[in-house]
């Protein structure tokens, strides 16, 4: 047993770290969101191409570097702690887990290639009003139409980098089912006709949301990834990638603020001492070191799990570290501007964009009681009988 | 104990209801909701009119002493004005710190000369005031300011720096704690004068500050050698630490529940959102929702159990506890307010950064456990003088 990482990956840590300390770690994240941008292009050439971080999990064969999971929790936990304005977890993650976990191997020869040489990123379109993360929820129709094609129609939302990418995977049903019932997910080319996006203007301006409304947009059948043999449990399979990373990307974030608590607590001098020798600011950043390093070791061994442990296993940590790293994150960005009193309150100082990253992060891929539910009945805790998902078993 | 109002009471209130509905859905329908912690920059030149019109309508200064030309309302009458403005959802105050700080500060400790020159125009609504405390170097540590005021001929010379000031780009006049006097550092709290300084002169500079709700409410104060009357100081030369922590203790708690009827609203936009979006029929936020309410009803009671102390007097043990209530409790009612919304609480109301009201609540909230004694130095308070604990380090 060994609980911690190779060398090799410390050093693709290290490189992520220096490309984003060379662009000015946070201060990049605020030039992005002054000039209303989407990402931090040079920087995200830089990690795409000069470190592989586009095809990071894309295997060798599709032109990747084959690496797996818990590379990735090590990259997001840096891109995290610069709060990063790159297409990693919407492209890199999200949609590669996706197709790898979906797609034919002629659809992954397709479509992955021009993925991980970073000329291209994908988004995954999976939410739709109200964000609710429950399957049953999704509207979007996928309805076959002569000559082999299907007409795709409604409306998603909370799409990480949609309005960018040139490539959306939209989760999409057939018409008349139900719950988790004939769920697929669709490749859609960034230009089709009758398909609109726009970013949304959120309160976490740092990462990129999209509404992305699709008009009878007409794709040809066989860009259903993994033909009718797929449906929901892949796509939730894929999700729970993205998932992780988030969690990982909660930690770096949680750090760099305990980190910025840490570092003001012994310069502030209030009372003709650190405010970091009053016991109430001793206590409240030991209890955020317990949360950080808990929340990471939680992170790190639901990315292990990702890879090695059985898909049963998987999800259950998924849950957990989830559920954990959202919460932590965000208790411990709230402190951070606690503890820096007036300043911390202050669009100048950094505590205010991890804290809504935070917020933010608490609904992108399902919130923490989204998560803390399906564990709930997993563990075999009842649920309302007119409930339309099923609880799955143990 | 006799818990409702008597029927003179309620008379008042049907006067003070009946002056502000005919306003307010009259000639200055425009201005309800306005202003306010968290939205100060809206229609700042009306809200300035309507303080004249509320000064015309004898309304400011109702808590006054007769003697210093207030009304000398009971606490009771002024409890009921304070929840009548809110109820009407009147305006956000731009003379509150005037009215509520000041003017009672010039009551108490001001000469008669003083009172003449200050109190009409306040009552008038036609000063606006600013408290000018905190500096870079001195915020919960007040004692620690440095700005200096000396004695040139008649003039009082201010040089220094204040900070957080809010509303210091809308003042006429602040009110500055500062050094009039060298004393050694053991005796900190010596040597300080409370004085009344004219805003709008060359030798102050003024900067509005950008907060994380992305507006500027609060101001960097520049003194270079400002000028104002040496008999502009409040109390003795030298006893200014006295008069300003006099300041701080004339809230009684009056408008403490007019605060509550604008939380109530505000939690009653949360309850309406929950009954609209479904999130009504989430165990935990329903649960969470009724706390909420519980916390709300128990502070009102607590308030009403202070005022029944009367005026006058030491502020009886359980007031000390009030303001770690409140902003605790608002602060996580923002929170509450953002798992409510769940994904949508991240789209604000317009790019670039136009908050919608639970925006603001939630984002603003974060400052009700820094300023006026942050959370931290509010339980070193009720340690020490509610417990009578041995006072900690400071
Ligand atoms: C929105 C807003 C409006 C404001 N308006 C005004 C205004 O109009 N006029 C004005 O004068 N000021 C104003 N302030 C300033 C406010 O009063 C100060 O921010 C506050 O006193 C804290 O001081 P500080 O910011 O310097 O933080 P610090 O005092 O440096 O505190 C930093 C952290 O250390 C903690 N700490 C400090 N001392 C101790 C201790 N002894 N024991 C335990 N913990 C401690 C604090 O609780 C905090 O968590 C405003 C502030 C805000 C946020």
């Amino acid at each position: 047993m060994r609980f911690g990482f190779t060398e090799e990956q410390d050093e693709l840590r290290r490189s992520v770290r220096r490309v984003l300390d060379d662009a000015g770690g946070v201060a990049a994240a605020r030039r992005v969101m002054l000039a209303g941008g989407n990402h931090d292009t040079a920087t995200w050439q830089r990690l795409a191409r000069d470190l592989g971080l586009a095809g990071l999990v894309v295997p060798e064969r599709h032109g990747g570097a084959g690496l797996g999971w818990v590379e990735v929790i090590a990259v997001m936990e840096e891109l995290g702690r610069a709060l990063a304005c790159v297409p990693f977890l919407s492209s890199s993650v999200l949609s590669t887990a996706a197709i790898l976990a979906a797609g034919s191997d002629d659809q992954q020869q397709q479509i992955l290639p021009p993925l991980a040489r970073g000329d291209v990123t994908a988004a995954l379109a999976w939410l739709e009003i109200g964000g609710d993360p429950d399957p049953a929820t999704i509207t979007t129709t996928a309805r076959p139409a002569p000559g082999g094609h299907v007409l795709l129609d409604g409306k998603k939302r909370f799409v990480i980098d949609g309005a960018s990418a040139d490539l959306l995977l939209v989760v999409a049903r057939a018409p008349g089912t139900t719950g988790t019932d004939g769920l697929g997910l669709y490749e859609v080319p960034g230009g089709a006709s009758g398909l609109r996006r726009h970013r949304l203007p959120t309160m976490d301006a740092t990462r990129a949301l999209a509404e992305v409304v699709l008009a009878d947009v007409r794709v040809p059948e066989t860009s259903r990834l993994g033909g009718d043999a797929t449906g929901w449990p892949t796509i939730a399979r894929a999700l729970e990638r993205g998932q992780v990373a988030l969690a990982a990307e909660q930690v770096g974030a949680a750090q760099r603020c305990l980190d910025l608590g840490i570092e003001y607590a012994q310069v502030r001098h209030q009372f003709g001492r650190p405010i970091g020798s009053f016991q109430a600011i001793q206590h409240s950043l030991a209890e955020l070191f317990v949360m950080v390093e808990s929340a990471r070791s939680a992170a790190y061994y639901a990315g292990w799990a990702a890879e090695h442990a059985d898909p049963d296993e998987a999800t259950e940590t998924t849950a957990c570290a989830a559920a954990f790293c959202a919460d932590a994150c965000f208790h411990v960005a709230a402190e951070t501007i606690q503890v820096h009193g007036g300043i911390g309150f202050t669009w100048e100082h950094d505590a205010h964009l991890y804290f809504k990253r935070a917020r933010a992060g608490r609904t992108v891929l399902g919130s923490p009681s989204f998560h803390r539910e399906q564990l709930a009945r997993r563990l075999g805790l009842g649920v309302d009988p007119d409930e339309t998902t099923a609880p799955e078993a143990v | 104990m006799q818990l409702r109002f008597s029927a003179e009471d309620e008379a008042f209130r049907a006067e003070v209801r009946r002056w502000l509905d005919e306003r307010l859905h009259g000639d200055y329908r425009h201005l309800r909701g306005r202003g306010g912690p968290g939205r100060e920059h809206e229609m700042v030149e009306e809200r300035r009119a309507w303080e004249r019109v509320l000064g015309e309508a004898g309304w400011i200064g109702l808590g006054w002493p007769a003697a210093a030309g207030g009304k000398g309302a009971p606490l009771l009458r002024q409890v009921i004005f304070h929840e009548e403005y809110a109820r009407a959802r009147a305006p956000g105050r731009l003379g509150h710190i005037g009215e509520y700080l000041l003017a009672p500060t010039i009551a108490a400790l001001g000469t008669r000369a003083q009172q003449e020159k200050f109190l009409p125009p306040i009552a008038r609504g036609e000063q606006l005031w600013c408290q000018g405390y905190s500096e870079p170097g001195a915020g919960s540590d007040l004692a620690g300011v440095t700005t200096r005021a000396e004695l040139v001929g008649h003039t009082r010379r201010v040089t220094g720096q204040k900070i957080w000031t809010s509303h210091a780009h809308l003042a006429d006049w602040c009110f500055v704690l500062c050094r009039t006097s060298a004393s050694p550092a053991a005796k900190r709290h010596e040597g300080l004068s409370y004085l009344l300084v004219p805003m709008r002169q060359d030798g102050i500079t003024v900067r509005p500050i950008r907060q994380l709700t992305g507006t500027a409410e609060f101001c960097e104060v520049f003194f270079d050698g400002a000028r104002t009357p040496e008999d502009h100081v409040i109390g003795a030369v030298g006893q200014g630490w006295k008069v300003a922590m006099a300041t701080l203790s004339f809230e009684r708690g009056a408008s403490t529940l007019g605060q509550q009827i604008g939380f109530a609203a505000e939690l009653d936009a949360i309850i309406h959102a929950a009954r609209h979006n479904g999130a009504d029929r989430d165990p935990q936020l329903r649960q969470r929702i009724a706390d909420a309410w519980i916390g709300l009803r128990v502070m009102r009671w607590n308030a009403l159990r202070v005022l029944g102390h009367g005026e006058g007097g030491e502020l009886p043990r359980e007031a000390l506890g009030s303001k770690l209530s409140w902003s605790t409790w608002h602060r996580r009612l923002g929170e509450l307010a953002m798992d409510v919304l769940g994904a949508e609480a991240e789209i604000i109301a317009a790019a670039p950064y136009a908050l919608t009201p639970l925006q603001e609540t939630f984002l603003f909230s974060r400052a009700d456990t820094i300023y006026a004694g942050s959370s931290e130095i509010q339980k070193n308070i009720i340690a020490a003088r509610a417990l009578g604990l041995p006072r900690g380090p400071t």
